[in-house]
């Protein structure tokens, strides 16, 4: 739920960064934290385990400067992704306007991916929120990897599209930033929409900001 | 089920809340007065300037919240109302308004935590009421930012995040 504050002059928008443990959540936000200019970023915080894995959420603000007059600021948060830390993803999960869903592509992972992706929408539902209407993206990290898994194998597991429903958006929709493929389009019939994803190295930076771009360009959309 | 909704604070709403934290400020001789929603953004501030990031100070605050929500409802409560952090010399006192936001009244030794609860438990009310209006006038839908403000944030992100 984007907060905007007419007295002191600020939007202010919460994205989450979701997905299965040591899957490069944290990893985002230390590239972005070191790569943004100073002045357009706040403090970052971690609250993290002794061993460094994420106990309650990383966060970090960052403000894209004053815009027709209101201080606009995005408010990234990762979740731990440890299956047992769930009662602190659904806490980071509340309000949130904009989701990225950060896959571990190594095919051992494939099954940590499935059951983080089913706990994000089992954990928006019980906050009454609707993944499908909401800005959402998914990252497939870790490409550089022997063992990473081929792309069509991660899309048809992790983002196989969901049917549309509403027929104002039953119309073809390309993929602004894939060449050649859709977001929307009719199968069968039916008209499936699926959401957009990016390929990274987090650790290296490969894709982050273009996910983060591509997020934060949606959740603006939304206050349009 | 929805979306994200959008609810906005206008400066009406900062000036009713503003007088009313000064009132508490006074009144419970107490330093500081927050108010921070439970999603984690800064609302509004009154008397000394914090000394603090107030945006992480926010963010930690919703945690620290909704944590001890979670731990009350372990005990079979619905709620902690109210919870108390003390220092050696500032200590935090936060309370529940309107089940949305979070009063926070940062005091030192020259109060006592009887006479902040107290104070804190007069405006409380008073707050509720004014947020619950707040967030009953918000309709699904409504364009709350002016034309071309869209266009230029996507300028700024491409500047900021490379494009």
């Amino acid at each position: 739920m984007s907060l905007i504050n007419y007295a002191s002059r600020e939007i202010n928008c919460k994205l989450v960064y979701y997905g299965p443990g040591l899957g490069g959540k944290t990893t985002n936000l230390e590239y972005i934290y070191e790569k943004v200019a100073p002045a357009s970023k706040g403090k970052m915080i971690s609250l993290a385990t002794e061993t460094e894995r994420t106990l309650f959420f990383d966060f970090l603000p960052v403000d894209l400067g004053t815009i027709r007059g209101f201080k606009t600021r995005f408010h990234l948060y990762t979740v731990p992704g440890q299956v047992y830390y769930n009662a602190s993803r659904k806490l980071i999960l509340k309000g949130v306007d904009g989701v990225v869903f950060v896959a571990d592509s190594q095919m051992e992972r494939m099954e940590a991916n499935v059951e983080s992706m089913q706990n994000l929408y089992d954990n928006m539902t019980q906050h009454g929120l609707d993944l499908t209407r909401l800005p959402f993206i998914i990252q497939y990290n870790k490409r550089d990897l022997p063992n990473a898994a081929p792309l069509p194998q991660l899309q048809e597991s992790l983002n196989p599209g969901w049917q549309v429903e509403d027929p104002v958006r039953m119309r073809p929709q390309a993929d602004p930033n894939r060449q050649g493929e859709m977001l929307i389009q009719e199968v069968d019939g039916m008209w499936v929409e699926r959401v957009p994803y990016f390929e990274a190295v987090a650790l290296r930076g490969d894709g982050v900001f273009d996910t983060l771009r591509a997020i934060s360009k949606l959740v603006l959309k939304t206050l349009g | 089920m929805s979306g994200a909704s959008t609810w906005s604070f206008r400066e009406e709403d900062a000036a009713k809340i503003g007088t009313l934290l000064n009132r508490l400020l006074r009144e419970a001789n107490a330093r500081t007065a927050l108010l921070v929603d439970r999603n984690g953004q800064m609302l509004s501030t009154a008397g000394e300037e914090p000394r603090f990031d107030p945006v992480a100070f926010a963010t930690l605050t919703a945690a620290d919240f909704s944590a001890n929500d979670q731990l009350a409802r372990m005990l079979g409560e619905n709620e902690f109302a109210a919870l108390f952090h003390q220092g050696e010399k500032d200590s935090l006192y936060l309370a529940d308004v309107a089940r949305r936001v979070i009063l926070v009244v940062l005091f030192d030794n020259r109060t006592t935590l009887g006479l902040v609860k107290l104070r804190v438990r007069n405006v409380q009310e008073e707050l509720s009421a004014i947020f619950i209006a707040m967030f009953a006038r918000e309709a699904p839908g409504e364009r709350r930012v002016e034309t071309g403000f869209v266009g230029e944030a996507e300028d700024e992100i491409d500047k900021l995040f490379g494009s």
